[in-house]
This record gives C-alpha cells, sequence and structure tokens, in this order.
C-alpha cells in the first residue's frame, strides 16, 4: 500500500509538466487562442459600458443643444479649433504607435515593444498639457460655471467677436450649460486618458522586463482596446464640442 | 490525448481567435485616413453647408471611427463573438438614443 503511494506520488507532482504547456496559459482554458479570446470578449463587455456612459453624455449635450441652441453656439465659439485640432492629431498619432506596440509585441521584439509604448505614453501626456492649457484659458475667461463664471462674453461680445451677436440675459445664463457639458465631457474623458497613461507606465516597466514579448500579450492588446475607445471618444467629442456650430 | 482532440473541437467553433498579424503597412494607410479625416472635418467646419454640418461632420467621425473599430481594434480580423459582440453593443446605443429622442420629439407634439 505504502509503496504504491509513493510511486503515484511523482505522478500527481508532474500532472503540471505532463501537458506541457505556455506559462501564462491559465488552467481554466483549454488553449492560448481561447484565453486569448476569453479575455478579448471580456475587455470588449467592459467597452459597450463605457460606449453607454459617454452616449448618456452625448445624448444630453444632443437635447441641451436643441434645447438652448444659441447659448450652445455661442459657448462653442469660444473653444479654440487650433488646439482641438492638435489634440485630435495628438491623439490619433497615439492611436497609431499604440496599435504599433502591439503588433511589436506579436513579433516579441521587446525593445520596439518599449519604444512605441514610452511614445504612446508621450502624447498621451501631451493631449492631457494642451487640455490643461485649455482648461485654464476657460479659467481666466470666467467660463468655468459653479466656479468662476461671468455672462460678459454673452452679454457683451468683445471686439475679438464682433460678429458675435449679443444674448439676451437668460439665454446668456444657458451657456453654463454649454460649459457644463463640455467640462464633464472633456473631463471624463481627460480622466480616462490619465488612467490610460498610469496604466501605460506600469506596462512600460513590465514590457521593460520582457513580460509581453514571449508570447504572452492579452495584457498589452486589451489595453490596446481601452486606448483606442478612448481616442474614438475624442472623434465624436471634437467635432461636436469645437466644430458644428461655426456658422450659426 | 483527450485534450488535444477537444482542442480540435475548438477550432472549429466560432469562438476561435485566428492570430492573424496586421501587417504595419495596413496600420499606416489607417493612421493616414485618420489624418487626413480629420483635416477634412476642419475644413468642412469651415464651410457654410446650414443644417448638413452637424451632418457632415458626425459622417466624417463616424467612418473613422469605424477605421478605428476594424483596423487598429482588430474587429475585422477578430472571430464572429466578437464581431457580434461590437455590432450588438453598437446596436442597443443606437436603439437608446433613438427612442430617447423619439420621446423627446413627440412629447409635445403639436404645441411648438
Amino acid at each position: 500500500m505504502d509503496s504504491q503511494a509513493i510511486a503515484t506520488q511523482p505522478q500527481v507532482h508532474d500532472a503540471h509538466a505532463e501537458h506541457a504547456h505556455e506559462p501564462h496559459l491559465r488552467h481554466h482554458f483549454e488553449t492560448v487562442e481561447q484565453q486569448r479570446e476569453a479575455s478579448s470578449f471580456g475587455m470588449w463587455l467592459f467597452l459597450l459600458t463605457e460606449i453607454m456612459f459617454f452616449g448618456g453624455l452625448f445624448t444630453a449635450y444632443l437635447i441641451y443643444r436643441n434645447w438652448y441652441y444659441p447659448a450652445f453656439v455661442a459657448g462653442s465659439h469660444q473653444l479654440s479649433i487650433f488646439l482641438g485640432t492638435l489634440n485630435t492629431a495628438v491623439l490619433i498619432c497615439s492611436s497609431f504607435t499604440m496599435a504599433m506596440g502591439v503588433h511589436a509585441s506579436e513579433l516579441r521584439k521587446r525593445k520596439e515593444l518599449v519604444g512605441w509604448l514610452v511614445a504612446t505614453f508621450v502624447l498621451g501626456c501631451v493631449f492631457l498639457g494642451v487640455k490643461a492649457v485649455e482648461y485654464h484659458e476657460k479659467w481666466e475667461k470666467h467660463h468655468v460655471p459653479g466656479l468662476n463664471f461671468s455672462v460678459q462674453d454673452f452679454t457683451h461680445p468683445s471686439a475679438q467677436y464682433k460678429e458675435e451677436p449679443p444674448l439676451p440675459m437668460d439665454m446668456a445664463q444657458k451657456t453654463q450649460v454649454y460649459f457644463s457639458l463640455y467640462f464633464a465631457m472633456t473631463g471624463m474623458h481627460a480622466l480616462h486618458m490619465i488612467i490610460g497613461v498610469s496604466i501605460l507606465l506600469a506596462l512600460i516597466a513590465q514590457a521593460w522586463a520582457g513580460k509581453y514579448t514571449t508570447g504572452h500579450m492579452t495584457t498589452i492588446e486589451n489595453f490596446g482596446l481601452y486606448w483606442h475607445f478612448v481616442d474614438i471618444v475624442w472623434i465624436f467629442l471634437f467635432p461636436l464640442l469645437y466644430l458644428i456650430s461655426r456658422h450659426q | 490525448m483527450s485534450t488535444h482532440v477537444k482542442n480540435e473541437v475548438l477550432d472549429t467553433e466560432p469562438t476561435h481567435h485566428a492570430s492573424h498579424i496586421v501587417s504595419p503597412k495596413v496600420y499606416g494607410v489607417i493612421f493616414g485616413a485618420l489624418l487626413v479625416g480629420t483635416a477634412l472635418t476642419v475644413a468642412a467646419s469651415y464651410a457654410n453647408f446650414g443644417i448638413f454640418n452637424p451632418i457632415v461632420a458626425l459622417g466624417i467621425a463616424c467612418t473613422k471611427a469605424v477605421l478605428v473599430i476594424l483596423f487598429f481594434m482588430h474587429v475585422k480580423y477578430s472571430s464572429r463573438l466578437t464581431k457580434l459582440t461590437v455590432a450588438a453593443g453598437f446596436f442597443t446605443f443606437l436603439v437608446l438614443i433613438t427612442m430617447s429622442l423619439t420621446d423627446y420629439i413627440s412629447r409635445a407634439w403639436g404645441l411648438w
């Protein structure tokens, strides 16, 4: 009896080594592909909840824009198209570098992967920097509802906005709705960017250590999905907030 | 041995993730198209299309978003499960927006 027990012991121990598999394959998955599929499915489900979240904000924007149309037009004229365009380009570049990062991870090129991730990180920070400049400008112009707001620019448009018709007081007050939604939408987007660049820092360190260039790349892939999603949100925010009211 | 057979069954399932490596050339082309789209949408905002300005802007934005989703996010090369998930998400989102706006537009019907 005893000898039999001892004989079977090594077999139990070897169960791990017997079906030789890659170290990053979890035991509850059959294959690496299945694991990869499951994690990308889960990531997409998360992103769908994010679509609903931002979708609520977009719907609110749509309805209030119809409601207080002159206020939204006047409010949007205060944004800088140059800075908005610059930030859109920066974010698209960062999406490209992220896609190239995933590609480098697929090809198992460690230094390339780190390079692309660092580029993505830098571009993400540039975006946040430009956003900070814009927020600062809003503060200086007293366009921050609740904290630092004045209807002056809308009841008595300055010489800089000569073609701007002055708004009656009640409609001028409603520009606060525009700026509230502006800060809510770009702020939530910026929060996603801040979370993104923070995760990127950790990923860069792990990628440098070679964690994502040995065949295990679902983390990089899923982070890429998140990053591209944040890019897509901005692709819609930019025209809706900055561009569509130029001629009204 | 039994695991081997199981894997073969899995391979035929619609959840199979074909490990398709997208070439950098594709990424480059999409990157260029996105930048062109950005330039287009800014240029279009300076032209006066009347009520069509927002429609043109949203059309360009949707095209850009589809490019990002299909190529940068690999949906074009993903399993049918992933494609269905993404499509179902956007469909649900459109249903929610459409119903909200339908309610909004019809609630005071004839009173404006």
